[in-house]
C-alpha cells in the first residue's frame, strides 16, 4: 500500500502540480506548487517533499512536505500549470492570469507577467465589462492558452503584453469517458465512477496503463488496467483493500485497428478489466487536485490537507 | 427564564462612544453588527456628523487562527469517523474504539499545541506572542478536561486501574520533569546538582519510583554514609506494591499487601532509620500519604490535581470512582487552603470527579471561547449514551444544540463552511433546516464553487435550494450574455418559466443574427426538452433547420408544418415559420402536397386573421397568400412562373437564408 504523508495546511487546496524535472535528468520529483482557493487570502505556494538525505529505517525519506515559499494570490486559484522550471502560471477567480517566476537563489515567487483581465463578461445586464473567472491554462512554451467562465479561448506570448488571439469537457455526472478522436464523436468506454463531480483526471505520464482521478466525493482512484497480465498484477494486488472489477462497454461497434489497440479501448469485456484502488486512507472532503510524476503522487483537499506519496508503484 | 450562570461580560468597541449616542445592531450567525444612530426621541434633527462606520464584531475569533484552523479540519475527519462506527458493535470492542477516537481527538490538540509552541518561539512581535502563549495553556486546559473526562466516563476505569490512569494523566500534563531530569543527569555529578533533591522528589511524587531508585543510587555511590539509608528507601519503593496490567492478583490481595508494605514504612519512620538525612526522611513521609508532608511540596506539586493522585498513591491506591470526589474536594480545599478562589479549570476538573457530566460541559462552555471543545467532547459522550435523559426545552437535545451551534460558527467562516454541512447532517431534528437557511447564504463567485454548493444540495434531496441555485446562476449567465449556460442551469433546475425565457431570448437572437449559438446544447437536449413548451419548440425548430441541411426537404416540411398545427410554435413566430417554408416551396421537386399547402395557407389565414395587421418586422403578410395561392396551382411550369414574377416582391421579407445557420 502506498504511504501518503498528510499535512493540514489552513487553505483549502485548489491545485496541486510538480515542478516539472530537467528533461533527461535522473532526478525524481521534489518540489511542487500548490493554489488555494476560497480563502479570504489565497495563496500560491512552493513545497519541498524534503529529499534531506535521511533515510529512516524503512528505506523511506523522513518527514512531511515544507513550504519553500508563497505569495499572495488575488482570487481563487482556479488552474495552475509550470510553464517551465522557473516559471508557474494561475489562474484567477478574477479573469486575471498571472505568469509566477520563482528565483533559484532566494527562493522567492514574484510576478513577472500578468494580465488583468484576461477572460470577461458582456452582457446586456453589465455595460461595462466585469470580470469572468478564469478556468483553465495550459502552457507549451511559448504559448499559454486559457479559457473562461466567459467562454473565451485567450493565446498568450509569455513575453507579449497583450493577448495574442482570441478564440471565441469532463462531465458533472461522475462518469469517466475515454476518448478515441480516432473514431468519430462518442465516447468508445464508459466507466461508472465516483459518486460526484471528477476533479481531475490523469494518466501516469510514462506509464499510461495507469490512471489517476480524483473527486467532490473526496476519493482518488488509481485505475489500472495493466493486471492482465498475470505476473503484473500481483505486483499491484497486495493494495487491493478496496478494489473493485468493473468490465462494461458500450461500443461494441467500433473498430480499433490492432495497431491502434490500447488497454484503455479495449472492446472485448472479458479483457476489459480495470483494477481500481482507493488510494486515500479514509474519505474527505472533496480531492480537487491531483498530479503524478514518477513514482510520486500529489493531492490537495477541501479539508485543507495535501498528501503526497513518493512510492507509487512500491 | 433560567438565572444567568454568570455575569456578561462587557465587550469595547474602539471606536464606538456609547454614552454620547445610541447604537443600533443586529445579529449575524457568528458576527454582530454594530452602528451608531442620530435616532433621537425628541424629534430634534440634530445635524451633528454621526460615526460614519458600521462595526463588525465577531464572537469567535479562534475560528480566524490558522493553526487552530488545522484542528477544525483534522477534528472533523475524525468527527465523521465517529457517527459512522457501526451501532451493532456493542462491549469491549465498541468501548475500546471509543477510546481510540478520544485519542485521536487528543492528539490533534496536542499537535496544534506543538505547533503553536513554534510558532510563539518563532515569533518576534511580542503581542503576537503573547496571544500563542494564551492559546496554548487554553488548548493544554482542554487537553487535560478531555484526558480526565476520558478516564472517567469512556474508559470508565475501575477501582485500582482508576489510579494507573490518573497517575499517568498526572504525568502527562505536570512534564516539566523530563528536562529536569535531562539536565541533572547530564552534569557532571548529578548527586551535588542544585536541583538534584527537586528531581527525586517530583520523581517520587509523580509515582515515578524506578527511575527515583536510580536518582537514590547515584547519591549511595557519591555520599558513602547515606549507603545504608538509600537502600533501605530503595527497597521500600522496590517493593511498593502496585497493579500491573498483566498480574491476576485480586484487589483484596493488592491491599493486603499494600497494608503490609505500608507499615513497613511507618516502622522505618518510627525507628528514626531516616532521621539523619532530612531529604530521605521527607521522601518517606510522602511514600506514607502524610498529608502534612505532601502540603510541604505544593510547589513542586503545583496544582491540586496532583496533590490528590498523589495523595491517593500513598493512602487509597484502590480508590473506587464513587469515592473520587470526596477526595478531590478535599484536596482542593487543603491545596488552595482559603488563599484563592478556585478558578474555572478546578471547577471544571471539579465537576467530572464528581461524574457531573452536564456541569462540565456547561462550565466548560462558558470557559472557553468557541465551540470546539464542548461540541466534540459532548458529541463523543452522546456516543457513550451517557447523555440520553437530557432533553432541553427548545427543541433538541444538548449534543445537537451545541453541535449546531458549533456548525454555525463554521458557516459564519469565509472558508470553513464546507466543514460544517457534516455537522448538521448529523444533527437529526434541526440539522437540515439550519443547513437549508445557511447553504442558501453562500455566495457563488465561481461556477465550480456553485457546482460544490449544488452537490451538497442535491446529495440531500434539497430540491428548492438547488433550485435557487440554479436560478441564481441561470441569472447571472443570461446578464452576461451565455445564453447556454443560462439554458442549462435552468434545465437542471427543471426551472420551465425560466426555460422558457431563455429559449425566447435564443429565438429572438436567431431572429437578430440568423444563427443559433451553443449547438452543440441545443442539439442534445433529449428529453429536457419537454421542460418547456417554448424550449420543446426552440429544439425542434433547430431540428427543423438541421433537416434542411441535410437535404431532408420532405421531413423538414412536414415538422415546420406541424410547429404550426400542433401550436407550439409562438404566434409570433409564424411568420418566421411560413417564410422558411418558402424555399421549400422553391425546390424542384414538390415537397408540400396540396393538402399541406392548404394547410399553411390556414396558418397564414389564421395569423392574418387573428391579428387584422402584419406582424411588425415581417414580410407583407398579404404578399405571402399570394405567393402560396399560386404554389397550390396545379403545374410546377406555374410555380416557375410564380418564382419568376413573384418572389422579387419578397425582397423586403427579412429573411435569413437558411443555409447560413449551419456555417459552424
Amino acid at each position: 500500500m502506498e504511504e501518503f504523508c498528510a499535512k493540514f495546511v489552513s487553505q483549502k487546496i485548489s491545485k496541486t502540480r510538480w515542478r516539472p524535472v530537467p528533461p533527461g535528468s535522473l532526478q525524481t520529483a521534489d518540489i511542487f506548487a500548490t493554489g488555494s482557493w476560497d480563502n479570504e487570502e489565497n495563496y500560491v505556494s512552493l513545497w519541498s517533499i524534503g529529499d534531506f538525505g535521511n533515510l529512516d529505517s524503512d528505506g523511506g525519506f523522513e518527514g512531511d512536505h515544507q513550504l519553500l515559499c508563497g505569495t499572495r494570490h488575488h482570487g481563487d486559484v482556479m488552474d495552475l500549470q509550470f510553464f517551465d522550471q522557473e516559471r508557474i502560471v494561475a489562474a484567477s477567480s478574477t479573469g486575471c492570469v498571472t505568469v509566477f517566476l520563482l528565483r533559484p537563489n532566494n527562493q522567492t515567487l514574484s510576478v513577472s507577467q500578468q494580465w488583468t483581465t484576461a477572460h470577461y463578461h458582456t452582457g446586456p445586464g453589465s455595460p461595462y465589462c466585469s470580470s469572468a473567472p478564469c478556468t483553465g491554462v495550459v502552457c507549451s512554451n511559448p504559448d499559454i492558452v486559457t479559457v473562461g467562465e466567459d467562454g473565451r479561448i485567450n493565446l498568450f506570448r509569455v513575453d507579449h503584453k497583450e493577448a495574442v488571439r482570441t478564440i471565441a469537457t469532463g462531465g458533472q455526472d461522475g462518469m469517466l469517458s475515454i476518448w478515441d478522436v480516432r473514431q468519430g464523436t462518442m465516447p468508445v468506454s464508459l466507466l461508472k465512477a465516483h459518486e460526484a463531480e471528477m476533479w481531475e483526471v490523469h494518466f501516469h505520464p510514462s506509464n499510461p496503463d495507469h490512471l489517476f482521478t480524483c473527486s467532490e466525493d473526496g476519493s482518488l482512484w488509481h485505475w489500472d488496467v495493466s493486471t492482465d497480465v498475470p505476473e503484473k498484477s500481483s505486483l499491484f494486488y497486495q493494495g487491493g483493500r478496496n478494489s473493485t472489477f468493473l468490465s462494461h462497454s458500450i461500443s461494441n461497434q467500433a473498430i480499433v485497428h490492432q495497431s491502434l489497440k490500447s488497454s484503455w479501448l479495449s472492446t472485448d469485456p472479458a479483457k476489459d478489466r480495470i483494477e481500481i484502488t482507493s488510494l486515500l486512507p479514509h474519505r474527505t472532503l472533496s480531492v480537487n487536485s491531483l498530479d503524478v510524476l514518477g513514482p510520486c503522487l500529489v493531492c490537495g483537499t477541501d479539508a485543507e490537507a495535501i498528501y503526497v506519496t513518493r512510492q507509487l508503484f512500491s | 427564564m433560567e438565572e444567568l450562570d454568570g455575569e456578561p461580560t462587557v465587550t469595547f468597541i474602539p471606536g464606538v462612544n456609547s454614552k454620547k449616542r445610541q447604537m443600533c445592531f443586529d445579529w449575524g450567525p457568528g458576527e454582530m453588527l454594530v452602528c451608531e444612530t442620530s435616532f433621537n426621541q425628541k424629534g430634534k434633527s440634530e445635524t451633528v456628523p454621526g460615526c460614519p462606520f458600521i462595526h463588525i464584531v465577531r464572537k469567535d475569533l479562534d475560528v480566524y487562527s490558522q493553526i487552530l484552523r488545522k484542528l477544525f479540519n483534522e477534528s472533523h475527519g475524525i468527527f465523521v469517523g465517529l457517527q459512522r462506527i457501526e451501532e451493532e458493535l456493542t462491549g469491549k470492542s465498541r468501548k475500546a474504539q471509543l477510546v481510540r477516537v478520544s485519542k485521536n481527538y487528543r492528539s490533534v490538540i496536542r499537535a496544534c499545541m506543538e505547533e503553536m509552541h513554534e510558532a510563539a518561539v518563532a515569533i518576534k512581535d511580542p503581542t503576537s506572542g503573547y496571544q500563542f502563549c494564551s492559546q496554548i495553556s487554553i488548548l493544554s486546559a482542554m487537553e487535560l478536561i478531555w484526558n480526565l473526562c476520558e478516564i472517567l466516563f469512556i474508559e470508565v476505569a475501575p477501582a485500582g486501574p482508576l489510579l494507573l490512569h490518573l497517575l499517568d494523566w498526572v504525568r502527562l500534563h505536570v512534564c516539566e520533569v523530563d528536562s529536569l531530569s535531562a539536565d541533572v543527569l547530564g552534569s557532571e555529578n548529578p548527586s551535588k546538582h542544585e536541583s538534584f533533591w527537586k528531581l527525586v522528589t517530583i520523581l517520587v511524587l509523580q509515582g515515578r519510583l524506578d527511575e527515583a531508585r536510580q536518582m537514590l543510587s547515584k547519591e549511595a555511590d557519591a555520599n558513602p554514609t547515606s549507603v545504608g539509608m538509600c537502600r533501605i528507601l530503595g527497597d521500600l519503593m522496590r517493593t511498593m506494591p502496585i497493579l500491573s496490567p498483566g498480574n491476576t492478583q485480586t484487589l483484596t490481595e493488592l491491599e493486603l499487601k499494600w497494608q503490609h508494605w505500608h507499615e513497613e514504612c511507618e516502622r522505618h519512620l518510627q525507628d528514626g532509620t531516616f532521621a539523619s538525612s532530612p531529604h530521605l526522611e521527607s521522601l518517606c513521609k510522602i511514600m506514607l500519604g502524610d498529608e502534612a508532608a505532601l502540603l510541604e511540596q505544593k510547589e513542586h506539586l503545583s496544582n491540586w490535581y496532583h496533590f490528590l493522585v498523589t495523595r491517593l498513591l500513598y493512602s487509597h491506591p484502590t480508590v473506587k470512582p464513587i469515592d473520587l470526589h470526596f477526595y478531590a474536594q478535599s484536596s482542593l480545599d487543603l491545596f488552595l487552603g482559603g488563599e484563592s478562589n478556585p478558578e474555572s479549570l478546578d471547577n471544571i476538573l471539579m465537576a467530572a470527579f464528581e461524574f457531573d457530566i452536564h456541569q462540565v460541559i456547561k462550565e466548560c462552555s462558558i470557559a472557553l471561547s468557541n465551540w470546539w471543545f464542548v461540541a466534540h467532547l459532548t458529541d463523543l459522550l452522546d456516543h457513550c449514551n451517557l447523555l440520553q435523559s437530557h432533553n432541553l426545552y427548545f427543541g433538541s437535545n444538548m449534543r445537537e444544540f451545541i453541535l449546531l451551534e458549533y456548525a454555525s460558527g463554521l458557516f459564519a467562516h469565509h472558508s470553513l463552511w464546507q466543514l460544517g454541512v457534516d455537522y448538521f447532517d448529523y444533527c437529526p431534528e434541526l440539522g437540515r433546516v439550519s443547513l437549508e437557511l445557511h447553504i442558501e447564504r453562500i455566495p457563488l463567485s465561481t461556477e465550480q464553487k456553485a457546482l460544490k454548493v449544488l452537490r451538497i444540495c442535491e446529495q440531500r434531496q434539497m430540491t428548492e435550494q438547488v433550485r435557487s441555485i440554479c436560478k441564481i446562476l441561470a441569472m447571472k449567465a443570461v446578464r452576461n450574455n451565455r445564453l447556454g449556460s443560462a439554458l442549462s442551469w435552468s434545465i437542471r433546475a427543471k426551472d420551465a418559466a425560466f426555460a422558457t425565457l431563455v429559449s425566447d431570448r435564443f429565438l429572438r437572437d436567431y431572429c437578430e443574427r440568423g444563427c443559433f449559438s451553443d449547438l452543440d446544447l441545443i442539439d442534445n437536449l433529449g428529453p429536457a426538452m419537454m421542460l418547456s413548451d417554448r424550449l420543446t419548440f426552440l429544439g425542434k425548430y433547430r431540428e427543423f433547420h438541421r433537416l434542411y441541411g441535410e437535404k431532408r426537404f420532405v421531413d423538414a416540411a412536414s415538422l415546420l408544418l406541424s410547429l404550426m398545427t400542433s401550436q407550439i410554435a409562438p404566434r409570433s413566430f409564424w411568420m418566421t415559420l411560413l417564410t422558411d417554408a418558402l424555399p421549400l416551396l422553391e425546390q424542384k421537386q414538390v415537397i408540400f402536397s396540396a393538402e399541406k399547402t392548404y394547410e399553411l395557407m390556414r396558418c397564414l389565414e389564421d395569423l392574418t386573421s387573428g391579428s387584422g395587421r402584419p406582424v411588425h418586422g415581417e414580410p407583407d403578410a398579404l404578399q405571402l397568400q399570394v405567393i402560396l395561392a399560386f404554389w397550390v396551382g396545379p403545374t410546377v411550369e406555374l410555380r416557375k412562373c410564380a418564382l419568376h414574377l413573384r418572389l422579387p416582391t419578397t425582397s423586403p421579407c427579412k429573411r435569413w437564408p437558411l443555409t447560413n445557420s449551419y456555417a459552424s
